[in-house]
């Protein structure tokens, strides 16, 4: 370690990264690794991209590979530690916002935001969708195959009201048994 | 609509959802709160989806606050959110602690594949059927329907920053929304 560990400096990180994480902590991942990879030195390489690849693989949201980071840096309390400091400002500033929002719903900028903003919001869904299926178009092996479960699970979602949780698990089972 | 009875049934339907969601919880919440629960109408939830989109932390994290405040203030933005954290957190804390075997398994890395393209799938899907709400957008379909695939392109295609894309086409969609509906 080229840093002494020190709670505070992980809590303190985290702290200021959440309120510049718009668009999720994902955003913000260049500076973690900046801080905990080059800066400080608490984690290798391997370490911090098989924190991300794994949260992602992961049931739950996405920010849990905060968690990881801070588990692979200190154990529980740094897992504890790195979430806390994520999540605080962010979650103060969204009921703030919401609350504003919602006693000023008649307010013109309000349903103009909320108009305005559906088609970007819809727009961001689908994208992320494409960036998603995006590495499995270019990789050379397995590519018919994953497009084709991508195909079928859109279609299967659009079309019936399967569980979403059975296409997950069909698509890992399709995948482990080397059909995709 | 309907709405949730209690904290605890506010913080078990977060649960369910958050579990449900392999690489990202979006599909299933739009599922879940939509489709089955009935808490919020399609136009609903993409009003909620856009504010809790543009204030920083992770949009479907910001959601569950939201909807949670909605039903039962701060008490309930706590339960919803302890329900979308708390499970997973030891799941994927327990896989950390088990990454060192998992990796070197070609079935898991196998597994793993499927799943994601799957996941990809659903998100897809997902836009696909929100779409509509666009349908009685002020700003008119066309407008709303052509800012949504500047959106995608900018995303999707030219991989701009998402600030900035906000910035173009979300305050562009605000300026029009407000020449509509003054």
């Amino acid at each position: 370690m080229t840093v002494p560990f020190d709670f505070g400096s992980l809590f303190l990180h985290f702290l200021v990264l959440s309120p510049m994480s718009i668009g999720g902590a994902i955003t913000t991942v260049p500076e973690m690794h900046r801080f905990l990879v080059a800066q400080t030195g608490w984690l290798n390489e391997t370490e911090f991209t098989t924190s991300i690849a794994l949260a992602q693989a992961a049931p739950g949201p996405n920010i849990l590979f905060v968690a990881v980071l801070g588990w692979n840096v200190a154990g529980l309390p740094g897992a504890a530690t790195a979430m806390a400091g994520i999540m605080l400002p962010s979650t103060l500033l969204t009921l703030t916002a919401t609350r504003w929002a919602r006693a000023n719903r008649e307010h013109m900028a309000v349903r103009a935001f909320s108009v305005g903003m559906m088609p970007l919001t819809l727009g961001l869904i689908i994208a992320t969708g494409w960036l998603l299926a995006l590495p499995f178009l270019r990789a050379d092996d397995h590519r018919l195959g994953t497009l084709a479960l991508i195909a079928v699970t859109v279609l299967l979602t659009l079309k019936t009201r399967l569980s979403l949780v059975w296409m997950v698990l069909g698509g890992g089972v399709l995948g482990a048994l080397g059909f995709v | 609509m309907n709405r949730p009875e209690s904290l605890t049934e506010l913080f078990v339907a977060f649960t369910r959802l958050a579990l449900q969601g392999f690489g990202g919880v979006l599909a299933v919440a739009q599922r879940e709160l939509v489709e089955r629960l009935e808490w919020l109408s399609k136009e609903e939830f993409v009003e909620t989806l856009a504010v809790a989109q543009v204030l920083p932390g992770p949009n479907v994290v910001n959601l569950s606050l939201m909807v949670g405040d909605r039903f039962f203030g701060t008490r309930g933005a706590i339960a919803a959110l302890a329900g979308m954290l708390s499970v997973p957190a030891v799941i994927v804390l327990g896989l950390a602690a088990a990454y060192g075997e998992l990796s070197q398994h070609p079935l898991a890395v196998n597994a793993l594949r499927g799943m994601g393209a799957v996941s990809a799938g659903l998100v897809l899907a997902t836009g696909i059927k929100l779409l509509p709400a666009l349908k009685h957008n002020p700003m008119g379909r066309a407008t709303a329907l052509g800012l949504a695939f500047a959106a995608f392109m900018l995303i999707g295609l030219l991989r701009w920053p998402l600030v900035a894309v906000l910035a173009v086409v979300g305050g562009g969609g605000m300026l029009l929304a407000w020449r509509k509906l003054r």
